[in-house]
């Protein structure tokens, strides 16, 4: 990027931002598929507004269209946080719709899914490109976080000056390693939890707070 | 500047594999799409492109998108791409680019996804299986 197409967007920013008011942030939950995306977004989605944003499945892409539930107020410490959550489908490089077949899904409804998960891989890139304020960064902490798909996200939000928060999911399995992830991305802050099972959601809300209050 | 060519079926030579590998003189004029043509095209011929400088994060974001508009459930299953992980970038927002700290790009190996694969990768190492089909 140019210096001077640099300056502009920088200034663009400083601008919005100082015109936003109150205006929500829109937060995008970004990750990995079935790195625990939607049970996150439905989880924050419950606690605050009493309504979920999407199924959940143990089957890669379920989500594969980018959800949003506006005005999520957030309540912590005396002040209140409104966002609006942005549920986005997995980010990968490949889709291959055999791998549908391998969850009993009938050959057409995989092939279905594969071109509909195609369409919202780039959704989500597009969302992150144009209209996200933030993000929080889901990854499987029993998953090996040295992966090109994370390498290359974290690289694309940091080049958009987002402000980014990493979150360590599924802390409630055995095999999970957060220290794994917190030394892949040493620049930004490891936020441990289960989303699943609402383990350390109060650090979740006041790291949120904190990050896009 | 020479195109880079293939055989004729489009399968690399005999029963070798195609490993085109493009120097930063020859991307650095380019504009971004043609460096996603030049990759997928290389990619969709089943060849190994291996870049001696990898692509500016937009780029690998505009080339996620093609990429998932090009897939076809009978054909192109998507790219497989390994660069090393970015290390501690504190200081390479706005103010660190301005001051020219950016880090410098990475050397990079992208394939076609059903003909490489990731064997192990860390901060200092990548090491890739690469198959003919």
């Amino acid at each position: 990027m140019g210096l001077l197409t640099e300056l502009k967007s920088s200034i663009s920013r400083a601008t919005s931002s100082l015109f936003a008011g109150s205006e929500p942030k829109r937060i995008g939950i970004y990750g990995p598929p079935n790195a625990g995306k939607t049970t996150l977004a439905n989880r924050i989605a419950r606690d605050w507004t009493g309504d979920a944003i999407g199924p959940e499945s143990h089957v890669p892409h379920e989500t594969r269209r980018a959800r949003r539930k506006e005005n999520v107020e957030i309540k912590r410490n005396g002040k209140s946080v409104t966002i609006d959550v942005v549920d986005t489908p997995g980010v990968t490089t490949k889709v291959d719709y055999k791998e549908f077949l391998e969850h009993d899904i009938e050959k057409d409804d995989a092939v279905r899914r594969s071109r509909e998960a195609t369409e919202g891989v780039a959704e989500a890139m597009h969302w992150l490109r144009e209209d996200v304020d933030g993000v929080i960064y889901v990854l499987d902490a029993t998953e090996d976080p040295f992966t090109q798909v994370n390498t290359m996200l974290i690289g694309i939000i940091e080049s958009q000056d987002l402000p980014v928060l990493i979150f360590a999911n599924k802390i409630d399995l055995e095999e999970a390693s957060v220290q794994r992830i917190s030394n892949a991305f040493p620049q930004h802050e490891t936020v441990p939890l289960s989303a699943l099972e609402g383990d350390n959601m109060d650090e979740v809300y006041d790291k949120i707070a904190e990050y896009f209050g | 500047m020479p195109e880079i060519t293939t055989d004729d079926d489009g399968e690399g030579l005999g029963d070798g594999i195609q490993i085109d590998m493009i120097s930063a003189e020859r991307m650095q004029d380019m504009r971004t799409m043609e460096k996603i043509r030049l990759i997928l095209d290389g990619v969709h011929d089943g060849n190994i492109v291996i870049l001696e400088e990898g692509l500016e994060p937009e780029e690998e974001s505009k080339l996620i998108e093609v990429t998932m508009s090009e897939i076809n459930p009978d054909g192109f299953t998507g790219i497989e791409i390994e660069t090393y992980p970015g290390g501690d970038s504190g200081d390479s927002g706005f103010l660190g680019r301005l001051m020219g700290k950016d880090e410098p790009n990475k050397l990079t190996v992208i394939g076609p996804a059903n003909r490489i694969e990731t064997l192990h990768k860390d901060e200092t190492l990548i090491s890739t299986l690469i198959t003919r089909t």
